[in-house]
């Protein structure tokens, strides 16, 4: 089958929903939203905790609610959608061949793509984990799907590596349906999620966090029977003679999130190694002119809400775009992550867009760090902006605005640091 | 039940006996005492093809790695697995090294292999331009190959179960009876089978299996750890890449995989439990430093998996035991198949079943060896997406004809919801999650099951018709998941 259309979005979670909605709020006529899975909502559905919605709704809602909220604009603004459908590939003249059931292959020529695709777990082979290979082990995403979709649970005595959200709150989950939670390792010597989860999740269900800990090695022939763990310093090796054995026969794995970007590799799009999504301008478009990127297949974002408020900048940009409302500067200015700075969205800025008053910028710390301040320098060392922050950690993005007025013409980069 | 011959073991050299002998009109069954046939060493390898230099011309292993050798092209064929030509290269650095090239040179000759030939300086760096710039010599073996060793070893089960063998899974050999000095029976855990003859290719345990008709030879785990990165990395060598071997083993290697990952390894040193398939750190570390040692800039991530495998080394004997036993009649031992067990694998049937018809002869009543002509040699070809991404159009009629191949279960490698079913409908059924995995490749891509996982355990317990409690990752002991939540017992009550 083969269709035509002004924007195709590939992905249709919270990132995906939010570019299709803006989109249409300016103008944009023709879209095509394509989920792989059998319903919208993305990785939402199987997060049945609260937390959702502070920033952009400000009320707390769970996953569902929250995705549940775009699913119904997406059907009162009769967006067209195709769930069930998965993109096998990319090409650069914007051609995206997908497959579902009812249609076979269909062949979409857009206009411009939005790569809306997430990101997936690391696993235990990522950060290689000695031992045997028994059941028992899960990337904390997939237990929290068979528990809070399938309705399963994946085993009785637990022990959780990584103390991101997704480690805390499966920690409570797995309590709350009377699984032994032995205790959650943490490899830094602080948290890596955000800081209210920890707080709310752990302490109620005298689950202990052991900071600097990881496992060490895995035994057990069908399942899981026991685990090593073991101390590690700063450069997260481990202290040899600290080893100490717990009977288990469930470890959950939640040690980061990797952008899902094979289709944008295939095509082409170079991908910022800090990141691990493309390189991007202010509109987030990558490289190919008129493929776009956001959401956590761009950079790994802590929560829903900036995922939906990048698709916004996002499905905004793409407008522009299309109604070609939008022109070169003159020279491009380069954003480069100073001290402390893990990485900064969006890497560059190119264009300029009239009506467009100031450009968001969305960074992570590499340290955690007190009272400090964050400096925009030009390329001469001149200070363009600074903002005050109590605290940074790396579990936290930070986002700034960055207004258009002082971007001069000259300018050739700006330089984020912490100080 | 009954049996002219019982083949214990369905690992490559079980299978492949018993894909040989049903050309025969014989009633053959074949014991496995896991879940699905390839799991034991058959996984746990390279996947290599040796052109056959290594062995000594003198010995089985140097004789039916040749005679082998030439014959995968037309059985992967026929058996429609994936198997590829691409050629070894054994690297030297130095003079020295020059030598021991030049006598494995010979060793080939001497075994009728005619085209190896040394090569140096661009030549070299034209069939690998990423390898390290300090090496100087190679002996360059076009014939080598590389193939999928589960896979093969599932296709010959298969393609014996079309031909009337039945393969009995989870079923474990425990005893051997013999009357008058000839077998007569096979106990096992799920019973006892009659049969005349027994042809023991148990792998790492045929020392105990044989240990029962009187033998006494023992078998030492040797392991083996192996690292495989992403396909990113599949292009990174071009042939398989040896170092120089030593008297233990041929080194660590480092090779592209038949489905475009890159491989590196193995490491060899002795275990002590023929289960104990842990990787270790220090293994991971000396493979990696070694495969170094050929390519410099080996990637430091995106490992898929690591895996080890055990090779079963018989104490004080470096060759096969291919014979039939003098002391029990109808008793045949194929042990001690360790590399290039794999290679040698189509030739030892042959040898096996030449043994058998021997055996046939001699037992009590004798019997009568037919060839069937009815014999199917081939296995249908099978639809897989990942084969049509080049010719992705063809691929709308096989949706047309049934829609589940139109649903992607696995992103990473393309697996569709077809391919899934199918597996689980094959001769030697898939009936865990890791059988799924090696027969479609569902869940062996870089997200290692995250995102398949739960949709393939679905699908299991839809077509085997068993509760999602009950679905394993390989079999019994092994279940996914432990119980229901406390939201789906009561709406199981309601029910």
């Amino acid at each position: 089958m083969k269709l035509k259309c002004d924007l195709a979005i590939i992905g249709g979670g919270p990132a995906g929903m939010a570019v299709a909605l803006e989109a249409k709020k300016n103008g944009v006529e023709n879209i095509l939203l394509l989920e792989r899975d059998k319903y919208l909502g993305g990785i939402l559905p199987q997060c049945i905790h609260k937390g959702f919605g502070l920033q952009y709704f400000k009320e707390e809602l769970t996953g569902p609610e929250y995705a549940d909220k775009f699913i119904s604009q997406i059907k009162q603004h009769k967006i067209n959608i195709k769930t069930g459908t998965t993109a096998l590939k990319i090409t650069s003249g914007k051609q995206i061949i997908a497959l579902n059931r009812d249609d076979g292959l269909l062949y979409v020529n857009a206009k411009a793509i939005v790569l809306a695709m997430g990101c997936r777990e690391r696993t235990r082979e990522a950060i290689a984990i000695a031992g045997s290979r028994p059941a028992g082990i899960f990337t904390a995403g997939t237990a929290q799907r068979y528990i809070n979709i399938e309705g399963y649970i994946p085993g009785r005595e637990v022990v959780i590596l990584g103390s991101g959200d997704i480690g805390i709150i499966m920690a409570r989950r797995m309590s709350l349906e009377g699984a032994k939670v032995k205790a959650v390792l943490e490899t830094m010597p602080f948290s890596t999620g955000l800081i209210c989860n920890k707080m709310q999740r752990l302490d109620d269900f005298n689950i202990p966090l052991k900071f600097n800990q990881t496992i060490t090695n895995i035994e057990g022939k069908k399942r899981v029977e026991k685990i090593t763990i073991a101390r590690v310093d700063k450069n997260i090796k481990v202290i040899p003679g600290t080893e100490e054995e717990i009977s288990c026969d469930t470890i959950l794995l939640s040690v980061g999130l990797i952008p899902e970007n094979e289709l944008s590799t295939e095509v082409g799009i170079k991908l910022d190694r800090a990141t691990g999504g493309p390189i991007v301008n202010e509109n987030r478009e990558t490289e190919i002119e008129g493929i776009f990127a956001c959401g956590n297949v761009l950079h790994v974002h802590d929560l829903a809400d900036f995922v939906t408020e990048e698709g916004e900048i996002t499905g905004h940009a793409v407008s522009k775009y299309l109604k070609k409302e939008r022109k070169h500067r003159p020279q491009s200015i380069k954003i480069i992550p100073g001290d402390n700075i893990a990485y900064v969205i969006p890497q560059h800025i190119e264009y300029i867009i009239p009506g467009r008053k100031k450009i968001k910028l969305f960074m992570r710390v590499k340290d955690p760090s007190e009272t400090v301040r964050i400096n925009f320098k030009d390329d001469k060392g001149k200070v363009l902006a600074s903002y005050k922050k109590k605290t940074v950690t790396p579990g936290e993005m930070l986002n700034f605005y960055l207004p258009e007025i002082l971007l001069t013409e000259q300018l050739k980069s700006i330089t984020v640091s912490i100080k | 039940m009954k049996a002219d011959v019982t083949i214990i073991g369905g690992g490559v050299i079980g299978t492949v006996i018993a894909r040989e002998l049903s050309r025969y009109n014989l009633n053959i069954i074949l014991l496995e005492k896991e879940d699905d046939v390839a799991m034991g060493t058959s996984k746990g390898n390279l996947g290599i093809i040796h052109a056959g230099y290594n062995a000594d011309f003198n010995t089985l292993k140097g004789q039916l790695n040749i005679k082998s050798n030439a014959m995968f092209d037309k059985l992967c064929q026929d058996l429609k697995v994936p198997f590829k030509r691409i050629g070894s290269l054994v690297i030297g650095f130095s003079e020295k090294d020059l030598k021991k090239l030049k006598e494995l040179k010979e060793n080939g000759e001497k075994n009728n292999l005619k085209n190896l030939e040394i090569v140096t300086g661009d030549k070299l760096f034209k069939l690998e331009p990423n390898l390290n710039h300090k090496a100087k010599y190679a002996l360059y073996a076009p014939s080598a190959g590389i193939i999928s060793p589960y896979k093969f070893t599932i296709a010959l089960a298969d393609n014996a179960v079309v031909n009337g063998v039945k393969v009995l899974l989870e079923t474990e050999a425990i005893d051997l009876k013999c009357e008058n000095s000839q077998v007569v029976s096979v106990l096992t855990n799920k019973g006892i089978i009659n049969t005349r003859i027994v042809i023991n290719a148990a792998g790492l345990y045929a020392d105990e299996i044989a240990k029962i008709a009187g033998y006494n030879f023992r078998i030492n785990p040797l392991k083996g750890e192996y690292q495989l990165f992403d396909k990113k990395w599949g292009s990174l060598v071009n042939h398989v890449l040896f170092p120089i071997p030593t008297k233990l083993s041929k080194g660590i290697v480092i090779s592209p995989s038949v489905h475009g990952n890159l491989l590196i390894g193995p490491n060899c040193y002795p275990v002590k439990k023929k289960d104990d398939l842990a990787t270790t750190d220090t293994g991971m570390d000396e493979i990696y430093t070694e495969a170094k040692k050929l390519i410099s800039h080996l990637p430091d991530q995106d490992t898929v998996t690591s895996f080890s495998g055990l090779r079963a080394t018989i104490e004080e004997r470096e060759d096969f035991i291919i014979e039939a036993s003098k002391k029990i009649k109808g008793f045949i031992n194929v042990a001690g198949i360790k590399s290039p067990g794999l290679s040698a694998a189509p030739a030892i049937a042959e040898m096996v079943l030449s043994i058998l018809k021997e055996v046939a002869s001699k037992i009590f009543p004798k019997l009568e060896l037919n060839y069937q002509d009815n014999f199917v040699e081939t296995l249908n070809e099978l639809p897989r997406l990942a084969d049509y991404l080049n010719k992705i159009e063809e691929w709308q009629e096989i949706i047309e004809k049934d829609s589940d191949y139109g649903e992607i279960i696995c992103r990473c490698e393309n697996i569709s919801k077809g391919e899934i079913i199918q597996a689980v409908q094959q001769p030697v059924p898939a009936r865990s999650l890791d059988a799924i995995k090696r027969r479609t490749r569902a869940g062996m891509g870089r997200c290692q099951g995250g995102f398949c996982s739960p949709r393939v355990l679905r699908i299991l317990s839809e077509e085997l018709k068993i509760p999602f409690l009950k679905v394993t990752k390989k079999g019994l002991g092994s279940e996914i998941l432990k119980t229901m939540t406390k939201d789906m017992v009561k709406k199981e009550d309601k029910i």
